[in-house]
C-alpha cells in the first residue's frame, strides 16, 4: 500500500481555520432554570477539514453548530467563521445548513424548494435550472423535481434537503444527522458520495452524527462530546487516507479508530 | 414509507359528504316551520274565516284575544290550514314565502310592467335589483375590508409598536354594535357629500377587516422555528421572507378569515341600507316591516341568506383550487 504517501496528504498545520472557537459557553435560560448546552469548547476546524461531532442526545451537537451558524449567540468564549464574527460569515453566505430534519417548504416542489436559496441569493434563471437538476442528480431525486414533499418518503426528502444545501455551493457545509432517517445502503451510498464531493470541492464540513462507523469513514477528524454539560472530550484525528472505498471499514486502522472514538464515548459516561 | 408510494401518481381520494342526512334535515325544519306558523298566526286567521261565515270557537273576538293561541288551536282544530293562508301573517308560511320569492324575482321580471321583459332593465321592486345592489357594495366593502385586513396583520407581524397598538383598537372596534355604528357613518360621509354605494362599503369593511386581520396575524406566524432559521442560513430580509414564507404559510388561515369575512362583509351592506331606503335587501326588509308585509321580509333573508352561501362557496372552491396548486393537502 502507498500509506506513506497518504499519510503527507493531509493538509499542514498552517492552513488557515475555517472555524475557532476558544472556551465557548452556552446556557440556556429556561422555565426550569439554566441549562448548559456548551461548555468551555475549544476547537479548530482547517479549510478542507471534514470533522464529525459523536456524543450522546441532548450533548449540544446541535447547539455547536448552530452556533457556528450563527442561528444561536455563545454566552461567552470566543468563536470566528472564515476569521469573521460568525453572524457576519452567515451575512456573507458562508455555509450550507442541513437541519436534523428535512424541514422542505410544503407548497414548494422539491424544485421549488432547492431553487428557493438560488432564487434568494439572486441566480439566473438557466443558472438556477443547472443547478437543481446537478444536485437532484447528485442526491439521487433526478426525476422527482415536479413532486411535493409529501409524495416523497422520510428518507428522499432528507436527501433533498441535502441538495437544496449543496445547491449554491458554499465553501462551508454544516450537517445535522443528514442521514439519521435513512437506511443503511442508501446511507452508504450518500456517504460515499458526500466523501466524494468533498474530495472534489475542497469544502470543509462538519458533521453531526450518532453512528460511529459513519464518523469513522467520513471524517478527518472525529470530535466526541459528553453529555451536560456539553464539553468536548476527545478530538481524535483519522489516519484513514482521504480515498476511502466502503470496505476500507474492515480495515484494521478503520477498526483502530472506531474503538477509540468508543473508548472516548465510553470515558464521557462514566464522568 | 417506500419509493412506491412516490412514485405513484394516483389522484387523492375525494371524501364527498353524504347527501341522505341533508334532505330529512330540511323536511324536519320546514315541517317544524309549518307547526310553528299555527299558533303565531291562529288569531288573524279564525278573525279572517269568521268574517267569511264560520264558526269559530269561542265567538267572541274578545275572549279569543285573551286566549292562549295554542289553546285556541285545539279549540278550532278545523281552522288549522286557514293559519297558512292568512293576508297579513305574523310568521308566512314556508310556500308563501316561495310564492313570494318567486313573484319578485322570476315572477317581476318577466310579467311586471318594470321587469327585465318589458323595458329592458331589472326592475326596482325585483329582489333580483335589490341583491345585485347589495352584492355590490358588499363586493367593494370586502375588497377593501381584506386588503385593509391583510396590510395591518403584515404591519402587525413585523412590528411590535404596531402589535401593541393596533391589535387593542381593532379588537374595541368590534366590540361597538354595528347598527349603533352605521347610521353615524352614514350621516358624517353625506355631510361631506358621500352617498351611495361608499358608506355601505365603508360598514362591510368595518366588519370584514377584522377577521381577515385575526386569521393573517396568525397565518403569517405559522411558520415554525426551522422554516424561519432556514431563511436565516440564506440571509434572506424580511421582504424576502414575508414574500417566501410567511405568505404562502398564510394561505390556508387568509381563506378561513375571507370565508368569514365575505359573511361579515354581507351583513354590513345590509344593515348600511337599513336606514337609507335607496334600494338593496336591507331596504326591502325594512319596508316589509313597515307594511306588515313578513313574507317580503322572509324573502328578502333567504335571499340574503342564499347569497352569503354562494360567496362562501366561492371561496372555497377557489381555496380548494389554490391549496391544491400549492400542492397542500386539504
Ligand atoms: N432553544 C433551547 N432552549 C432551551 N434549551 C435548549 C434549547 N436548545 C437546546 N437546548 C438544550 O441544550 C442541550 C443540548 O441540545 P442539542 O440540541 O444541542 O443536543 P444534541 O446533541 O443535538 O442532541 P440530539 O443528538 O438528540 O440531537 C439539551 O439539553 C437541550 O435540552
Ligand atoms: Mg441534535
Amino acid at each position: 500500500m502507498q500509506s506513506a504517501a497518504a499519510q503527507s496528504a493531509p493538509a499542514p498545520q498552517s492552513a488557515p481555520a475555517v472555524v475557532s472557537a476558544r472556551n465557548l459557553f452556552l446556557t440556556f435560560q429556561t422555565a426550569d432554570g439554566p441549562v448548559n448546552a456548551l461548555s468551555d469548547v475549544t476547537l479548530d476546524i482547517s479549510k478542507g477539514d471534514f470533522v464529525s461531532f459523536i456524543g450522546p442526545s441532548g450533548c449540544g451537537k446541535t447547539t455547536l453548530l448552530r452556533c457556528i451558524a450563527a442561528l444561536e449567540t455563545p454566552t461567552g468564549g470566543k468563536l470566528t467563521v472564515n476569521g469573521m464574527d460568525p453572524d457576519a460569515a452567515r451575512k456573507a453566505r458562508a455555509y450550507g445548513y442541513v437541519f436534523q430534519a428535512a424541514g422542505l417548504y410544503p407548497w414548494r416542489t422539491i424544485g421549488g424548494n432547492i431553487r428557493l436559496p438560488l432564487e434568494i441569493m439572486g441566480f439566473s434563471k438557466s443558472e438556477q435550472e443547472e443547478r437543481v437538476a446537478r444536485v437532484l442528480d447528485l442526491v439521487e431525486l433526478t426525476g422527482f423535481e415536479k413532486k411535493f414533499p409529501w409524495q416523497l418518503s422520510g428518507g428522499m426528502q432528507q436527501r433533498a434537503s441535502i441538495a437544496r444545501a449543496l445547491a449554491f455551493d458554499a465553501d462551508i457545509l454544516l450537517m445535522d444527522e443528514p442521514f439519521g432517517a435513512l437506511d443503511e445502503i442508501v446511507r452508504d451510498r450518500l456517504n460515499e458520495e458526500l466523501l466524494g464531493l468533498w474530495d472534489r470541492t475542497g469544502k470543509t464540513i462538519a458533521f453531526v452524527t450518532h453512528s460511529i462507523p459513519e464518523a469513522v469513514y467520513l471524517s478527518t477528524h472525529i470530535v466526541v462530546m459528553s453529555p451536560r454539560p456539553g464539553r468536548i472530550t476527545d478530538v481524535i484525528e483519522s489516519p484513514l487516507p482521504r480515498q476511502r472505498p466502503l470496505d476500507i471499514r474492515d480495515s484494521p486502522e478503520f477498526i483502530e479508530v472506531a474503538h477509540r472514538v468508543r473508548e472516548g464515548l465510553r470515558a464521557g459516561y462514566e464522568e | 414509507m417506500s419509493e412506491a408510494v412516490a412514485e405513484g401518481t394516483a389522484p387523492r381520494p375525494h371524501r364527498r359528504l353524504p347527501i341522505p342526512p341533508v334532505v330529512p334535515m330540511i323536511v324536519a325544519l320546514i315541517a317544524l316551520w309549518y307547526v310553528a306558523a299555527v299558533p303565531m298566526n291562529i288569531k288573524e286567521a279564525l278573525t279572517q274565516v269568521e268574517r267569511d261565515g264560520a264558526v269559530v270557537s269561542p265567538e267572541s273576538a274578545v275572549e279569543r284575544r285573551d286566549m292562549s293561541n295554542w289553546a285556541l288551536v285545539a279549540r278550532n282544530p278545523q281552522h288549522i290550514a286557514g293559519s297558512w293562508a292568512t293576508a297579513r301573517p305574523r310568521l308566512p308560511a314556508p310556500h308563501v314565502v316561495v310564492e313570494e320569492l318567486y313573484d319578485s324575482t322570476i315572477g317581476e321580471e318577466v310579467n311586471g310592467r318594470r321587469g327585465l321583459v318589458r323595458s329592458g332593465s331589472l326592475s326596482n321592486r325585483s329582489l333580483v335589483y335589490h341583491g345585485l345592489v347589495t352584492l355590490n357594495a358588499t363586493f367593494v366593502g370586502f375588497l377593501i375590508g381584506a386588503v385593509l385586513g391583510v396590510a395591518l396583520a403584515i404591519g402587525i407581524v413585523h412590528s411590535r409598536v404596531m402589535d401593541m397598538s393596533v391589535m387593542p383598537w381593532a379588537i374595541v372596534s368590534q366590540t361597538i354594535p354595528i347598527v349603533a355604528l352605521a347610521p353615524m357613518i352614514i350621516v358624517v360621509l353625506y355631510s361631506i357629500g358621500v352617498q351611495g354605494l361608499i358608506p355601505k362599503a365603508v360598514i362591510s369593511a368595518y366588519l370584514s377587516f377584522f377577521p381577515v386581520v385575526v386569521g393573517m396575524v396568525k397565518g403569517l406566524r405559522a411558520p415554525d422555528g426551522m422554516q424561519l432559521d432556514l431563511m436565516r442560513t440564506y440571509n434572506a430580509d424580511a421582504r424576502t421572507v414575508l414574500q417566501k414564507l410567511r405568505l404562502p404559510s398564510s394561505v390556508p388561515y387568509l381563506f378561513a378569515s375571507l370565508k368569514i369575512a365575505i359573511a361579515a362583509s354581507l351583513v354590513g351592506a345590509i344593515v348600511g341600507e337599513l336606514p337609507v331606503q335607496r334600494g338593496g335587501l336591507g331596504a326591502r326588509m325594512l319596508a316589509g316591516s313597515y307594511y306588515g308585509q313578513t313574507a317580503q321580509i322572509w324573502a328578502a333573508l333567504l335571499t340574503a341568506a342564499a347569497l352569503a352561501a354562494v360567496l362562501v362557496g366561492l371561496l372555497g372552491w377557489l381555496e380548494r383550487k389554490t391549496l391544491a396548486r400549492m400542492g397542500m393537502q386539504t
